[in-house]
């Protein structure tokens, strides 16, 4: 029979090892490093997009034709500055670029001068859904489409993938008309055109055409990593076709993200415009 | 001793207006050499797109009152930094730090707010880290 000192001894030495085997779990679960096992968001509702600090641990392989999930460019996808870098205007291109008034980028205006409209809560329209304020998007995927649903605006678009070609000819959309198909097991490439000429390419006043036709890659890199890039063919407008995106990287966000409403509502934009804006520029 | 030096850095470069915050417009309209940190009585918090804006009571030199407003960016961003629709009520005694525009109206954009109950909140970008203590020293989370 062991002297009692040492049973409460090991007693002790028990609780402490087990506790400290718990924490190591907890701690793990929460930054997600065990496999097959994701850490919840920061807030079950209107989850915060922060970007992970440190370096990524790896993923497991993306699983085949697949890229469906919760997808999070943090600041990178806000693109407040308009595209890196375009193709050359033609001239078309150039007298539409001088007559839209932007905010930012390299040829902003001040505040009261902008003619953005978006600023009066016209739709964003494709692609600038993409190339501004890309914020946590979700890609439901169904047997005969593929459907995104995006934080900015509430936005959604159908990209049927039931073989189906492009329309000819067809009345013009906001977001115009895609479909899609897959490259490769990894690369889902989405095809787009029909949109209108009223809105905007990115948020520094380039243009785009109603004849532009929009290529997108979405390269899935592992099952948490995807790439996208953005191709904008216009020939009206730009004197060659020029990535708007190139390999934008998205991360995975956990299952039980709850994307928020980020909505343009045409009375708190005149709200702010009359609280703010007018008197910001009065001189 | 390199890990303060990286974070005065940081803290400095902190201040330089980030693109990725002020996504609906740029730094036109806004003074961005000047910094004026007041103390205000909270008057409206409007949680609101394109852009939240405080509007706050400060009583100046003469005695007068000088009604402002100052912007932040979008719930969303906002929201990212920590801040809600419950941020403020009104009669809320606080301090704000802003960018005032350049034509002299009280108007600004907020930097940095100083809550009743001592609570410092920024408009710095996420991935940015507050100033705080040393990280090397920092108790792991439990």
């Amino acid at each position: 029979m062991l002297k009692r000192p040492v049973i409460y001894a090991l007693a002790v030495i028990t609780v402490l090892v087990s506790s400290a085997v718990r924490i190591q779990i907890t701690i793990a679960q929460q930054s997600g490093t065990v496999q097959n096992q994701e850490a919840a968001p920061a807030a079950l509702w209107n989850s915060p997009s922060i970007a992970p600090k440190g370096p990524q641990t790896s993923s497991p392989a993306a699983p085949p034709r697949d890229i469906s999930g919760t997808w999070d460019a943090f600041n990178s996808g806000i693109g407040a500055g308009g595209v890196k870098s375009h193709a050359p205007f033609t001239d078309l291109g150039k007298k539409m670029a001088d007559s839209y008034k932007p905010g930012d980028g390299p040829r902003k205006v001040e505040v009261g001068l902008i003619n953005d409209p978006l600023d009066e809560c016209d739709p964003a329209g494709f692609p600038r859904d993409l190339l501004f304020e890309l914020r946590p998007f979700d890609v439901v995927q169904l047997p005969d489409r593929v459907v995104m649903l995006y934080e900015y605006q509430k936005i959604w678009r159908v990209i049927w993938t039931d073989g189906r070609e492009l329309p000819k000819n067809p009345e013009p959309r906001w977001y115009g008309y895609s479909v899609g198909h897959w490259d490769d097991d990894s690369t889902f490439v989405v095809n787009t055109m029909g949109m209108n000429d009223r809105t905007w390419l990115d948020n520094a006043g380039d243009p785009h055409g109603a004849d532009m036709r929009v290529e997108e890659r979405y390269h899935r890199v592992d099952r948490d990593t995807m790439e996208i890039t953005v191709k904008i063919d216009d020939p009206k407008i730009y004197t060659e076709p020029w990535l708007g995106l190139n390999k934008l990287v998205l991360r995975r966000q956990p299952k039980s993200f709850d994307i928020r409403e980020m909505i343009c509502s045409p009375t708190e934009a005149a709200e702010y415009k009359k609280m703010v804006a007018d008197p910001a520029t009065e001189k | 001793m390199k890990n303060r030096y990286i974070l005065v850095l940081l803290l400095i470069s902190g201040f330089v207006a980030s693109p990725a915050l002020f996504a609906h417009h740029g730094n036109a309209s806004f003074d961005t050499d000047k910094k004026l940190t007041m103390k205000a009585t909270v008057t409206e918090w409007s949680w609101a797109n394109p852009h939240c804006f405080l509007k706050f009571d400060v009583t100046d030199d003469k005695g007068d009152i000088v009604h402002w407003t100052a912007e932040t960016s979008n719930p969303a961003d906002m929201t990212n930094l920590g801040w809600s629709n419950q941020t403020f009520k009104p009669g809320d005694q606080i301090s704000v730090t802003l960018q005032p525009v350049k034509n002299g109206r009280p108007i600004g954009r907020v930097m940095d707010v100083v809550l009743p109950n001592g609570q410092t909140l920024g408009t710095r970008p996420a991935g940015l880290p507050a100033p705080g203590p040393d990280p090397s020293k920092s108790t792991p989370p439990k």
